[in-house]
Protein backbone atom coordinates (compact mmCIF):
# COMPACT_ATOMS: atom_id res chain seq x y z
CA UNK A 1 0.00 0.00 0.00
CA UNK A 2 1.27 3.74 -1.16
CA UNK A 3 0.28 6.31 1.13
CA UNK A 4 0.08 9.75 -0.28
CA UNK A 5 1.31 12.48 2.67
CA UNK A 6 0.43 15.67 1.35
CA UNK A 7 3.48 17.58 1.52
CA UNK A 8 1.76 21.46 1.96
CA UNK A 9 3.08 22.23 5.24
CA UNK A 10 2.47 20.91 8.90
CA UNK A 11 3.42 17.45 10.19
CA UNK A 12 4.74 15.49 7.17
CA UNK A 13 7.22 13.28 8.39
CA UNK A 14 5.69 12.60 11.76
CA UNK A 15 2.63 11.19 9.42
CA UNK A 16 4.80 9.54 6.90
CA UNK A 17 7.07 7.28 10.10
CA UNK A 18 3.62 6.59 11.88
CA UNK A 19 2.49 5.26 8.72
CA UNK A 20 5.44 3.47 8.02
CA UNK A 21 5.98 2.43 11.35
CA UNK A 22 2.11 1.05 11.39
CA UNK A 23 2.55 -0.93 7.94
CA UNK A 24 5.11 -2.82 9.28
CA UNK A 25 3.16 -3.16 12.03
CA UNK A 26 0.07 -4.60 10.20
CA UNK A 27 2.76 -6.90 7.50
CA UNK A 28 1.73 -5.10 4.99
CA UNK A 29 4.32 -4.18 1.99
CA UNK A 30 4.30 -0.47 0.97
CA UNK A 31 5.73 2.80 2.39
CA UNK A 32 4.21 6.04 3.11
CA UNK A 33 6.11 8.68 1.04
CA UNK A 34 5.68 13.25 1.25
CA UNK A 35 4.20 14.66 -2.14
CA UNK A 36 2.73 17.98 -3.63
CA UNK A 37 2.11 16.23 -6.56
CA UNK A 38 -1.43 15.59 -8.53
CA UNK A 39 0.48 12.21 -10.12
CA UNK A 40 2.12 10.91 -7.21
CA UNK A 41 -1.57 11.45 -5.12
CA UNK A 42 -3.38 9.52 -8.18
CA UNK A 43 -0.60 7.09 -7.62
CA UNK A 44 -1.33 6.23 -4.57
CA UNK A 45 -3.66 3.78 -2.28
CA UNK A 46 -4.61 5.92 0.50
CA UNK A 47 -3.78 9.66 1.41
CA UNK A 48 -3.20 11.90 4.94
CA UNK A 49 -3.66 15.46 4.86
CA UNK A 50 -1.16 16.13 7.93
CA UNK A 51 -2.04 18.68 10.43
CA UNK A 52 -0.41 22.70 10.19
CA UNK A 53 -1.94 25.60 9.82
CA UNK A 54 -5.32 25.37 7.65
CA UNK A 55 -5.42 28.75 6.46
CA UNK A 56 -1.58 28.10 4.56
CA UNK A 57 -2.46 24.42 3.58
CA UNK A 58 -5.65 25.43 1.77
CA UNK A 59 -3.91 27.94 -0.54
CA UNK A 60 -1.25 25.72 -1.67
CA UNK A 61 -3.00 22.46 -2.13
CA UNK A 62 -5.18 24.60 -4.18
CA UNK A 63 -2.86 26.47 -5.93
CA UNK A 64 -1.12 23.71 -7.05
CA UNK A 65 -3.93 21.86 -8.01
CA UNK A 66 -3.49 18.78 -5.83
CA UNK A 67 -6.44 19.58 -4.09
CA UNK A 68 -8.61 18.34 -7.37
CA UNK A 69 -6.99 14.89 -7.54
CA UNK A 70 -7.56 14.27 -3.44
CA UNK A 71 -11.55 14.98 -4.32
CA UNK A 72 -11.51 12.51 -7.11
CA UNK A 73 -9.44 9.47 -5.09
CA UNK A 74 -11.66 10.28 -2.15
CA UNK A 75 -14.45 10.28 -4.35
CA UNK A 76 -13.06 6.75 -5.64
CA UNK A 77 -13.22 5.48 -2.49
CA UNK A 78 -9.76 5.65 -1.09
CA UNK A 79 -8.96 6.26 2.14
CA UNK A 80 -8.23 9.69 3.11
CA UNK A 81 -7.43 10.80 6.69
CA UNK A 82 -6.94 14.31 8.23
CA UNK A 83 -5.21 15.23 11.51
CA UNK A 84 -6.56 18.94 13.09
CA UNK A 85 -5.88 21.38 10.13
CA UNK A 86 -6.41 18.04 8.07
CA UNK A 87 -9.61 17.54 9.17
CA UNK A 88 -10.44 21.04 8.74
CA UNK A 89 -10.41 20.67 5.17
CA UNK A 90 -11.94 17.45 4.76
CA UNK A 91 -15.05 19.01 6.58
CA UNK A 92 -18.26 20.82 4.23
CA UNK A 93 -19.00 23.53 6.15
CA UNK A 94 -16.82 25.83 8.28
CA UNK A 95 -17.27 28.60 10.77
CA UNK A 96 -16.88 32.56 10.83
CA UNK A 97 -12.90 31.98 11.15
CA UNK A 98 -12.58 29.68 7.38
CA UNK A 99 -14.84 32.27 5.96
CA UNK A 100 -13.25 34.95 7.48
CA UNK A 101 -10.00 33.99 5.94
CA UNK A 102 -11.66 32.76 2.41
CA UNK A 103 -10.22 29.18 3.96
CA UNK A 104 -11.39 26.79 0.72
CA UNK A 105 -12.38 23.53 2.63
CA UNK A 106 -12.09 20.36 -0.01
CA UNK A 107 -15.42 19.57 1.40
CA UNK A 108 -15.78 15.77 1.39
CA UNK A 109 -17.15 15.00 4.91
CA UNK A 110 -20.79 15.87 6.07
CA UNK A 111 -19.49 17.59 9.41
CA UNK A 112 -19.17 21.49 10.08
CA UNK A 113 -15.77 22.15 11.62
CA UNK A 114 -14.78 24.78 14.22
CA UNK A 115 -11.50 26.25 14.46
CA UNK A 116 -8.95 26.87 17.46
CA UNK A 117 -12.47 25.58 19.18
CA UNK A 118 -10.12 24.56 22.59
CA UNK A 119 -8.77 27.85 22.82
CA UNK A 120 -5.33 28.93 21.99
CA UNK A 121 -1.83 27.38 22.48
CA UNK A 122 -1.62 28.08 26.27
CA UNK A 123 -5.09 26.11 26.55
CA UNK A 124 -3.51 23.16 24.04
CA UNK A 125 -3.78 19.87 25.95
CA UNK A 126 -3.42 15.99 26.18
CA UNK A 127 -6.34 13.52 27.61
CA UNK A 128 -6.63 9.50 27.27
CA UNK A 129 -9.41 9.94 24.48
CA UNK A 130 -11.66 6.46 24.38
CA UNK A 131 -12.30 6.28 20.81
CA UNK A 132 -14.76 3.50 19.28
CA UNK A 133 -13.37 0.40 17.64
CA UNK A 134 -9.43 1.71 18.82
CA UNK A 135 -9.66 1.83 22.31
CA UNK A 136 -7.91 4.52 24.68
CA UNK A 137 -5.51 6.58 23.20
CA UNK A 138 -3.41 9.37 24.31
CA UNK A 139 -4.82 12.41 22.25
CA UNK A 140 -2.67 15.29 21.74
CA UNK A 141 -4.89 18.57 20.97
CA UNK A 142 -3.01 22.03 19.71
CA UNK A 143 -4.72 24.79 19.42
CA UNK A 144 -7.56 22.14 17.68
CA UNK A 145 -10.94 22.20 15.94
CA UNK A 146 -13.84 20.48 16.90
CA UNK A 147 -16.69 18.88 14.74
CA UNK A 148 -20.16 20.70 15.79
CA UNK A 149 -21.94 18.85 13.13
CA UNK A 150 -22.31 15.66 11.79
CA UNK A 151 -24.41 14.42 8.59
CA UNK A 152 -26.50 11.11 9.03
CA UNK A 153 -23.77 8.87 7.24
CA UNK A 154 -21.34 10.19 9.85
CA UNK A 155 -20.05 7.81 12.74
CA UNK A 156 -18.83 9.56 15.17
CA UNK A 157 -15.85 7.67 16.78
CA UNK A 158 -15.00 10.17 20.09
CA UNK A 159 -16.26 12.62 21.77
CA UNK A 160 -14.82 15.43 24.46
CA UNK A 161 -17.76 17.21 26.47
CA UNK A 162 -20.11 18.35 23.82
CA UNK A 163 -17.46 18.24 20.83
CA UNK A 164 -16.89 15.43 18.37
CA UNK A 165 -13.66 14.71 18.23
CA UNK A 166 -13.27 11.82 15.91
CA UNK A 167 -15.60 11.07 12.73
CA UNK A 168 -16.07 8.55 9.75
CA UNK A 169 -17.83 8.44 6.74
CA UNK A 170 -17.48 5.86 4.70
CA UNK A 171 -13.59 5.69 3.69
CA UNK A 172 -12.97 9.34 5.21
CA UNK A 173 -11.44 9.92 8.64
CA UNK A 174 -11.42 13.05 10.69
CA UNK A 175 -9.37 13.27 14.11
CA UNK A 176 -9.41 16.97 15.60
CA UNK A 177 -6.09 15.94 17.69
CA UNK A 178 -2.73 14.34 16.55
CA UNK A 179 -2.03 10.44 16.40
CA UNK A 180 1.50 11.26 14.54
CA UNK A 181 2.66 12.86 17.45
CA UNK A 182 3.07 9.77 20.23
CA UNK A 183 4.35 6.56 19.40
CA UNK A 184 1.31 4.44 19.53
CA UNK A 185 0.03 3.45 15.76
CA UNK A 186 -3.49 2.30 16.38
CA UNK A 187 -4.55 4.89 14.20
CA UNK A 188 -2.63 4.19 11.38
CA UNK A 189 -2.97 0.98 11.42
CA UNK A 190 -6.96 1.39 11.29
CA UNK A 191 -6.79 4.15 8.48
CA UNK A 192 -5.08 1.65 6.71
CA UNK A 193 -7.25 -1.31 7.63
CA UNK A 194 -10.17 0.85 6.19
CA UNK A 195 -8.27 0.47 2.43
CA UNK A 196 -8.26 -3.23 2.76
CA UNK A 197 -12.03 -3.27 3.54
CA UNK A 198 -13.65 -3.58 0.25
CA UNK B 1 -14.40 15.26 30.57
CA UNK B 2 -11.94 13.33 32.90
CA UNK B 3 -10.37 16.43 34.57
CA UNK B 4 -7.83 14.98 36.40
CA UNK B 5 -6.20 13.43 33.49
CA UNK B 6 -5.97 16.46 31.79
CA UNK B 7 -2.72 17.82 30.56
CA UNK B 8 -1.25 21.18 29.61
CA UNK B 9 2.22 22.76 28.15
CA UNK B 10 3.57 18.87 28.54
CA UNK B 11 7.25 18.83 26.62
CA UNK B 12 4.48 17.08 23.84
CA UNK B 13 2.31 19.87 23.53
CA UNK B 14 4.89 22.49 23.27
CA UNK B 15 7.47 20.65 20.77
CA UNK B 16 4.26 19.73 18.62
CA UNK B 17 2.66 23.20 18.34
CA UNK B 18 6.48 23.72 16.45
CA UNK B 19 5.59 20.55 14.78
CA UNK B 20 2.76 22.07 12.93
CA UNK B 21 4.39 25.24 11.67
CA UNK B 22 6.98 23.07 9.86
CA UNK B 23 7.51 24.25 5.97
CA UNK B 24 6.00 27.40 6.70
CA UNK B 25 6.92 31.49 6.76
CA UNK B 26 6.38 33.08 9.96
CA UNK B 27 6.34 36.65 9.70
CA UNK B 28 7.18 39.81 11.81
CA UNK B 29 4.41 42.13 12.41
CA UNK B 30 3.92 45.91 14.05
CA UNK B 31 -0.02 45.96 13.78
CA UNK B 32 -2.99 44.16 12.93
CA UNK B 33 -3.11 45.64 9.17
CA UNK B 34 0.06 44.25 8.34
CA UNK B 35 -1.05 40.53 10.56
CA UNK B 36 -3.78 40.46 7.41
CA UNK B 37 -1.43 40.68 4.93
CA UNK B 38 0.60 38.05 6.47
CA UNK B 39 -2.29 35.29 7.28
CA UNK B 40 -3.62 36.05 3.81
CA UNK B 41 -0.37 35.77 2.18
CA UNK B 42 -0.41 32.01 3.19
CA UNK B 43 1.93 33.08 6.74
CA UNK B 44 1.77 30.08 8.98
CA UNK B 45 2.10 32.61 12.03
CA UNK B 46 2.92 36.12 12.29
CA UNK B 47 5.34 37.61 15.13
CA UNK B 48 4.44 40.82 17.07
CA UNK B 49 7.09 43.26 17.45
CA UNK B 50 7.26 47.17 18.42
CA UNK B 51 9.48 47.71 15.48
CA UNK B 52 10.64 45.13 12.76
CA UNK B 53 14.44 44.84 13.47
CA UNK B 54 15.49 47.05 10.91
CA UNK B 55 13.72 49.98 12.70
CA UNK B 56 15.08 48.79 15.98
CA UNK B 57 18.74 48.62 14.59
CA UNK B 58 18.05 52.75 12.80
CA UNK B 59 16.77 53.83 16.33
CA UNK B 60 18.68 52.26 18.47
CA UNK B 61 18.04 52.29 22.28
CA UNK B 62 16.24 49.64 24.33
CA UNK B 63 14.19 47.45 22.75
CA UNK B 64 11.51 45.80 24.41
CA UNK B 65 8.43 43.65 24.54
CA UNK B 66 5.55 45.26 22.00
CA UNK B 67 2.40 46.82 23.07
CA UNK B 68 -0.03 44.90 25.10
CA UNK B 69 -2.70 46.92 23.08
CA UNK B 70 -1.49 45.99 19.79
CA UNK B 71 -0.64 42.32 20.49
CA UNK B 72 -4.15 42.16 21.67
CA UNK B 73 -5.20 43.97 18.74
CA UNK B 74 -3.26 41.73 16.14
CA UNK B 75 -4.58 38.29 18.25
CA UNK B 76 -7.82 39.73 17.47
CA UNK B 77 -7.71 40.02 13.98
CA UNK B 78 -5.65 37.56 12.77
CA UNK B 79 -6.66 33.49 13.12
CA UNK B 80 -3.51 31.73 13.06
CA UNK B 81 -1.09 31.56 15.85
CA UNK B 82 0.59 34.90 17.23
CA UNK B 83 3.78 34.96 18.97
CA UNK B 84 5.69 37.92 19.94
CA UNK B 85 9.03 38.46 21.88
CA UNK B 86 10.36 39.01 25.22
CA UNK B 87 13.92 40.25 26.09
CA UNK B 88 16.96 38.09 26.76
CA UNK B 89 16.07 36.56 30.44
CA UNK B 90 13.34 38.88 30.91
CA UNK B 91 10.80 36.40 32.98
CA UNK B 92 8.31 38.66 33.57
CA UNK B 93 7.88 40.42 29.74
CA UNK B 94 7.48 36.36 29.13
CA UNK B 95 4.76 36.23 31.74
CA UNK B 96 3.17 38.86 30.30
CA UNK B 97 3.11 37.38 27.00
CA UNK B 98 1.77 34.20 28.10
CA UNK B 99 -0.71 36.08 30.00
CA UNK B 100 -1.67 38.19 26.55
CA UNK B 101 -2.35 34.70 25.05
CA UNK B 102 0.70 34.59 22.61
CA UNK B 103 1.18 31.07 21.56
CA UNK B 104 4.96 31.17 21.46
CA UNK B 105 7.32 33.11 22.92
CA UNK B 106 10.34 34.31 21.22
CA UNK B 107 13.23 34.99 23.86
CA UNK B 108 15.01 37.27 21.25
CA UNK B 109 18.69 38.99 20.95
CA UNK B 110 16.82 41.33 18.35
CA UNK B 111 15.25 43.44 22.02
CA UNK B 112 17.96 44.54 24.78
CA UNK B 113 18.81 42.00 26.73
CA UNK B 114 17.69 41.91 30.05
CA UNK B 115 20.03 39.49 31.79
CA UNK B 116 23.81 38.98 30.92
CA UNK B 117 23.91 36.09 32.80
CA UNK B 118 20.74 33.92 32.20
CA UNK B 119 17.82 32.89 29.49
CA UNK B 120 14.44 32.39 31.05
CA UNK B 121 14.13 28.90 32.38
CA UNK B 122 11.22 28.15 29.70
CA UNK B 123 10.33 24.79 31.57
CA UNK B 124 8.33 26.99 33.75
CA UNK B 125 5.75 28.27 31.36
CA UNK B 126 3.13 26.31 29.79
CA UNK B 127 3.33 28.39 26.04
CA UNK B 128 6.17 27.28 24.22
CA UNK B 129 9.62 29.54 23.51
CA UNK B 130 11.22 29.46 20.09
CA UNK B 131 15.15 30.86 21.07
CA UNK B 132 18.32 31.88 18.83
CA UNK B 133 21.47 29.99 18.39
CA UNK B 134 24.40 30.33 16.51
CA UNK B 135 26.24 26.97 17.49
CA UNK B 136 25.16 23.73 18.55
CA UNK B 137 25.95 24.69 22.25
CA UNK B 138 23.83 27.28 21.96
CA UNK B 139 20.86 25.40 20.66
CA UNK B 140 21.60 22.66 22.98
CA UNK B 141 21.79 25.16 25.97
CA UNK B 142 18.12 26.41 24.86
CA UNK B 143 16.51 23.27 24.49
CA UNK B 144 17.50 22.17 27.66
CA UNK B 145 15.98 25.09 29.68
CA UNK B 146 13.29 24.45 27.39
CA UNK B 147 12.74 25.72 24.08
CA UNK B 148 10.06 23.95 21.97
CA UNK B 149 11.79 25.55 18.78
CA UNK B 150 15.10 26.72 17.95
CA UNK B 151 15.84 29.60 14.69
CA UNK B 152 19.33 30.58 13.41
CA UNK B 153 20.09 34.04 14.79
CA UNK B 154 21.40 35.41 12.09
CA UNK B 155 22.28 39.20 11.81
CA UNK B 156 18.82 40.20 12.25
CA UNK B 157 17.57 43.84 10.42
CA UNK B 158 20.39 43.53 7.52
CA UNK B 159 18.80 42.29 4.84
CA UNK B 160 21.95 39.72 4.52
CA UNK B 161 21.79 35.91 4.74
CA UNK B 162 25.08 35.39 5.37
CA UNK B 163 24.98 34.90 8.90
CA UNK B 164 22.07 32.84 8.77
CA UNK B 165 23.58 30.60 6.59
CA UNK B 166 27.30 30.73 8.79
CA UNK B 167 24.87 29.37 11.88
CA UNK B 168 22.71 26.93 9.78
CA UNK B 169 26.22 25.59 8.87
CA UNK B 170 27.54 25.59 11.84
CA UNK B 171 25.08 23.70 14.02
CA UNK B 172 24.84 21.03 10.77
CA UNK B 173 28.31 20.40 10.76
CA UNK B 174 28.22 19.94 14.36
CA UNK B 175 25.62 17.44 14.35
CA UNK B 176 27.26 15.13 12.16
CA UNK B 177 30.33 15.24 14.00
CA UNK B 178 28.08 14.71 17.16
CA UNK B 179 27.15 11.29 15.47
CA UNK B 180 30.22 10.16 15.47
CA UNK B 181 30.97 10.45 19.12
CA UNK B 182 30.86 7.72 22.25
CA UNK B 183 29.75 8.42 25.62
CA UNK B 184 32.87 9.29 26.86
CA UNK B 185 33.06 12.49 24.53
CA UNK B 186 29.22 13.22 24.62
CA UNK B 187 30.09 14.22 28.28
CA UNK B 188 32.84 16.01 28.27
CA UNK B 189 31.16 18.46 24.97
CA UNK B 190 27.99 18.51 27.83
CA UNK B 191 30.67 19.89 30.12
CA UNK B 192 32.14 22.08 27.99
CA UNK B 193 28.85 23.35 27.14
CA UNK B 194 28.53 24.52 30.54
CA UNK B 195 30.43 27.03 30.24
CA UNK B 196 28.08 30.26 30.35
CA UNK B 197 26.09 29.45 33.38
CA UNK B 198 29.39 29.77 35.04
CA UNK B 199 29.81 33.31 34.42
CA UNK B 200 27.47 34.23 37.75
CA UNK B 201 29.53 31.73 39.39
CA UNK B 202 32.91 33.41 38.26
CA UNK B 203 32.14 36.74 38.55
CA UNK B 204 31.52 35.67 42.19
CA UNK B 205 34.24 34.17 42.70
CA UNK B 206 36.98 36.76 41.33
CA UNK B 207 35.80 38.28 44.67
CA UNK B 208 36.41 35.12 46.94
CA UNK B 209 33.99 33.30 47.12
CA UNK B 210 34.32 29.64 45.35
CA UNK B 211 31.36 27.85 44.20
CA UNK B 212 31.84 23.94 43.59
CA UNK B 213 30.22 21.87 40.67
CA UNK B 214 27.53 20.52 43.07
CA UNK B 215 26.43 23.74 44.03
CA UNK B 216 23.18 25.52 42.99
CA UNK B 217 24.28 28.51 39.99
CA UNK B 218 21.20 28.59 37.59
CA UNK B 219 18.15 28.79 39.72
CA UNK B 220 17.94 25.39 41.65
CA UNK B 221 20.64 23.86 38.90
CA UNK B 222 24.31 22.68 40.12
CA UNK B 223 27.37 22.56 37.16
CA UNK B 224 26.83 18.84 37.34
CA UNK B 225 23.26 18.89 36.94
CA UNK B 226 23.28 21.19 33.80
CA UNK B 227 25.94 19.20 32.45
CA UNK B 228 23.62 15.88 32.87
CA UNK B 229 20.88 17.69 31.31
CA UNK B 230 23.26 18.89 28.14
CA UNK B 231 24.45 15.32 27.89
CA UNK B 232 20.53 13.89 27.67
CA UNK B 233 19.85 16.85 24.85
CA UNK B 234 23.13 15.98 23.01
CA UNK B 235 22.04 12.20 23.07
CA UNK B 236 18.60 13.13 21.53
CA UNK B 237 20.85 14.55 18.66
CA UNK B 238 22.77 11.85 18.15
CA UNK B 239 19.74 9.19 17.68
CA UNK B 240 18.01 11.39 15.75
CA UNK B 241 21.03 13.42 13.92
CA UNK B 242 19.01 16.83 14.02
CA UNK B 243 17.91 18.76 16.53
CA UNK B 244 15.54 17.20 18.70
CA UNK B 245 13.20 20.27 18.20
CA UNK B 246 12.14 21.89 14.86
CA UNK B 247 14.80 24.50 13.38
CA UNK B 248 14.05 27.67 11.58
CA UNK B 249 16.00 29.83 9.60
CA UNK B 250 15.84 33.59 10.61
CA UNK B 251 18.00 36.87 10.48
CA UNK B 252 18.59 38.47 6.93
CA UNK B 253 16.40 36.78 4.70
CA UNK B 254 14.87 39.35 2.30
CA UNK B 255 14.08 37.51 -0.96
CA UNK B 256 12.24 33.90 -1.75
CA UNK B 257 15.69 32.79 -3.11
CA UNK B 258 17.28 33.63 0.44
CA UNK B 259 14.10 32.04 2.14
CA UNK B 260 14.64 28.61 -0.66
CA UNK B 261 18.61 28.57 0.36
CA UNK B 262 17.54 28.33 4.16
CA UNK B 263 15.62 25.54 2.98
CA UNK B 264 18.16 23.29 0.88
CA UNK B 265 20.55 24.22 4.46
CA UNK B 266 18.06 22.06 5.97
CA UNK B 267 15.63 24.52 8.28
CA UNK B 268 12.71 23.32 8.89
CA UNK B 269 10.53 26.87 7.84
CA UNK B 270 11.79 30.32 7.88
CA UNK B 271 11.04 33.57 9.59
CA UNK B 272 10.91 36.31 7.57
CA UNK B 273 11.57 39.94 9.87
CA UNK B 274 12.39 43.31 7.89
CA UNK B 275 12.45 41.52 4.81
CA UNK B 276 8.64 41.19 3.58
CA UNK B 277 7.08 44.80 5.51
CA UNK B 278 10.56 46.86 4.42
CA UNK B 279 10.41 45.41 0.57
CA UNK B 280 8.29 47.46 -2.17
CA UNK B 281 5.48 45.50 -2.41
CA UNK B 282 4.63 43.58 0.59
CA UNK B 283 1.60 41.26 0.34
CA UNK B 284 3.17 40.29 -2.78
CA UNK B 285 6.64 39.62 -1.21
CA UNK B 286 4.74 37.85 1.21
CA UNK B 287 3.16 35.69 -1.00
CA UNK B 288 6.52 34.80 -2.96
CA UNK B 289 8.10 33.91 -0.03
CA UNK B 290 5.36 31.63 1.13
CA UNK B 291 5.77 29.93 -2.06
CA UNK B 292 9.46 29.31 -2.42
CA UNK B 293 9.41 28.19 1.06
CA UNK B 294 6.84 25.38 -0.21
CA UNK B 295 8.89 24.88 -3.56
CA UNK B 296 12.23 24.96 -2.76
CA UNK B 297 13.08 22.02 -4.84
CA UNK B 298 11.39 23.48 -7.46
CA UNK B 299 13.95 26.12 -8.90
CA UNK B 300 11.34 26.74 -11.80
CA UNK B 301 8.79 28.24 -9.28
CA UNK B 302 11.33 30.19 -7.52
CA UNK B 303 12.46 31.90 -10.49
CA UNK B 304 8.71 32.66 -11.37
CA UNK B 305 7.79 33.76 -7.77
CA UNK B 306 11.36 35.94 -7.87
CA UNK B 307 9.87 37.94 -11.44
CA UNK B 308 8.87 41.32 -11.08
CA UNK B 309 8.71 41.44 -7.23
CA UNK B 310 9.92 44.79 -7.10
CA UNK B 311 12.52 45.86 -4.77
CA UNK B 312 13.77 43.74 -1.72
CA UNK B 313 14.65 45.57 1.84
CA UNK B 314 17.72 47.70 1.29
CA UNK B 315 20.94 45.34 2.43
CA UNK B 316 23.92 45.91 5.00
CA UNK B 317 27.63 44.41 5.24
CA UNK B 318 28.29 42.33 8.20
CA UNK B 319 31.56 44.26 8.62
CA UNK B 320 30.29 47.66 8.66
CA UNK B 321 27.35 47.18 11.30
CA UNK B 322 27.99 49.41 14.54
CA UNK B 323 26.45 46.51 16.27
CA UNK B 324 25.98 42.48 16.04
CA UNK B 325 23.02 41.46 17.76
CA UNK B 326 23.77 37.70 16.84
CA UNK B 327 26.38 37.76 19.94
CA UNK B 328 23.76 39.05 22.69
CA UNK B 329 23.16 35.82 24.92
CA UNK B 330 25.16 32.50 24.57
Amino acid sequence: MNIAVIAAQGAVKEHIDAANRALRRLDISGSAFATIKKEEVARSDAIILPGGESTTISKLIHRSSVAEEIKRAAGEGKPVIGTCAGAILLAKHGDEQTEKTQTRLLGLMDITIKRNAFGRQKESFQIPLHIRHIGTFDAVFIRSPAITGTGERVEVLATLDEHVVAARQDNLLALSFHPELTDDTRIHEYFIRMGLEK
Amino acid sequence: MELEKLRFGTELIKRGFAHMQKGGVIMDVTNAEQAQIAEDAGAVAVMALHRVPADIRATGGVARMADPQKITEIIETVTIPVMAKCRIGHILEARALEALGVDMVDESEVLTPADVFFHVDKRQFVTPFVCGARSLGEACRRIWEGAAMIRTKGEAGTGNVVEAVRHMRLITFAIEKVKTMDEGELQQLAMAYTQPYRKLAEAVGNEGIGIGNDEPVFGEYAVDDIAKGLHEVLQEVKKMGRLPVVNFAAGGIATPADAALMMYLGSDGVFVGSGIFKSSDPPHYARAIVEAVENWKDADVVARVSRGLGEAMPGQEIEKLDERLQIRGL
